[in-house]
């Protein structure tokens, strides 16, 4: 089934792993893809929403099949009802089918050359004397070993493959949002609008999102962050709350029920051992103000594998060698990201009345600025017309 | 060593991320929680779903 040896095998076909055996596979590379769901894609831990902006800086071609909502605008709720619109002028951005849309990022890996198996767990990651790495892997019961010359580590949330190989890539819980979604159907919504809802008492540290899957159906979902809610409510009692406080919603019905880890924070100065490079949720590149991670984890594993095929072309595969990924991801998309986690610790500290001040104050092309890790001064600003809002404001600074 | 309610628990991941020893595997039948477990409770707080709790008394476990 599997070759003796490939040049690299990357575990995890989510967006990121996808990412890095394209782009292995499209260098010349041997690219050994493996994925422990029997079905790439599913289930999802994923709100869908995805920006044609990101899609851009994806590199990846606009397909029918997998968009299922055109989005033109987003409307954010403060605690009160205020509200900030973004409108876009045309289409900004689509509510996607995940399962639909990773198949196709796994087809296009599959296509430049990548052998890609799914229910194929990778259970054991272990050095070798000659510099390689054998990799154990349950595919559908039965076990296999191969060899590696490096592991591109794309697992996702879970993050073990780094651990296994000796770096520590686990997250705190201050550093992820407890995420939980229904996807619902027959209810009422604006089809073109996504929603976004703040406050305190909605959804503690996080927001709670109604992302448009066609005229009636929606990802209906929160995020919070464990330090600031009731730590005897879970994620889920907040949305069901949230759900049941709203007639549009409540007399939904329940298409698929989910909930997920978003790592919102913890960014890694260090992404590398010796064999490794490790990508996308695995290496906790996620937007820490919106969470929005399938972009990221496109980039970062397309960054992670640049380097892989240098690290092949060299025949180098030790750490410092590999380190040269760090720089290029923190030059390319750290740096930005850190800023933009600032911004998150700044806004989950904000009271209830505090955030119906800054509605009232924001346009909505602020807030889309600001989600890129953009005008944080202007908002600083507008924060130090509130004495109380003196001290969080310095710290955008 | 916690306890998993399977019916509860929405196969997410998430704990798995925050065990602080790796005791916390993710496989197609399910999350399953070895003897490497200090009861520590971390996996507890996270889960969105409220699957997880801990054996003894107290420290955020839920009531089932
Ligand atoms: C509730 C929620 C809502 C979200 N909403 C959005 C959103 O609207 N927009 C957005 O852009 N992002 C969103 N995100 C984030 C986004 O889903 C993730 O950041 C993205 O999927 C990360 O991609 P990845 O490739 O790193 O990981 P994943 O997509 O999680 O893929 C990792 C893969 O690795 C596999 N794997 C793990 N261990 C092994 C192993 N040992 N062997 C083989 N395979 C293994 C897993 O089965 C999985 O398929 C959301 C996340 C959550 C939890
Ligand atoms: S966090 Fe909860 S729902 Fe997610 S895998 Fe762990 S126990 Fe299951
Ligand atoms: S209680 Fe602590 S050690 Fe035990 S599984 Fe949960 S997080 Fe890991």
């Amino acid at each position: 089934m599997f070759r003796e040896e490939y040049d690299v095998v990357v575990v995890g076909m989510g967006p990121a792993g996808s990412s890095a055996a394209r782009t292995c596979a499209e260098a010349g590379l041997s690219v050994l893809a493996l994925e422990k769901r029997q079905e790439i894609g599913a289930p999802k831990r994923c709100g869908e929403g995805l920006g044609k902006n990101s899609l851009a800086r994806m590199g990846v071609e606009f397909n029918p099949k997998w968009a299922m909502q055109e989005i033109e605008g987003a409307t954010c709720y403060a605690p009160d009802g205020k509200y900030v619109r973004i409108n876009y002028d045309g289409p900004e951005g689509w509510v996607i089918e995940r399962k639909v849309f990773d198949k196709e990022l796994a087809a296009i890996a599959a296509r430049a050359g990548a052998f890609v198996v799914a229910k194929s767990e990778v259970q054991k990651v272990e050095r070798t004397q000659d510099g390689k790495v054998e990799v154990t892997i349950n595919y559908a019961g039965t076990h296999y070993t191969t060899k590696a010359k490096l592991i591109i580590a794309c697992d996702g949330v879970e993050t073990r493959i780094a651990r296994m190989m000796g770096l520590n890539t686990k997250i705190n819980l201050n550093d992820i949002a407890q995420g939980a979604q229904l996807e619902m159907a027959n209810i009422d919504i604006d089809p073109k609008r996504i929603e976004l809802y703040f406050g305190n008492e909605i959804a503690p540290g996080g927001y709670v999102w109604i992302f448009p899957k066609g005229n009636d159906v929606a990802n209906v979902g929160i995020g919070i962050r464990h330090p600031y809610g009731d730590e005897n409510r879970t994620a889920m009692d907040y949305l069901m709350e949230f759900i049941n406080s709203r007639p549009e919603l409540k007399k939904g019905s329940i298409l698929e029920y989910n909930t997920g880890g978003v790592p919102v924070g913890g960014l890694l100065e260090n992404m590398v051992a010796d064999n490794l490079l490790v990508a996308g949720d695995a290496a906790h590149h996620v937007n820490p103000i919106h969470g929005g991670g399938i972009a990221e984890a496109y980039i970062g594993g397309r960054i992670a594998a640049e380097t892989a095929i240098e690290a092949i072309k060299a025949g180098e595969f030790s750490a410092e060698f590999l380190s040269r990924y760090n720089k290029k991801w923190w030059d390319e998309r750290g740096n930005k990201m850190k800023n933009v986690e600032k911004l998150r610790k700044v806004v989950e500290e904000l009271k209830d009345d505090e955030l119906n001040f800054l509605a009232e104050e924001l346009h909505g092309e602020d807030l889309v600025e600001l989600s890129r890790g953009n005008a944080l001064k202007k908002l600083a600003k507008i924060m130090m017309k509130r004495p109380t809002l003196l001290r969080l404001a310095k710290k955008l600074l | 060593m916690i306890s998993i309610n399977r019916d509860k628990c929405a196969r997410c991941g998430g704990c798995v991320s925050v065990c602080p020893v790796e005791a916390l595997t993710l496989t197609e039948h399910g999350l399953v929680c070895d003897a490497k477990c200090i009861n520590c409770g971390t996996c507890v707080k996270f889960c969105p779903a409220g699957a997880l709790s801990l054996p003894e008394k107290g420290a955020g476990a839920k009531e089932e």
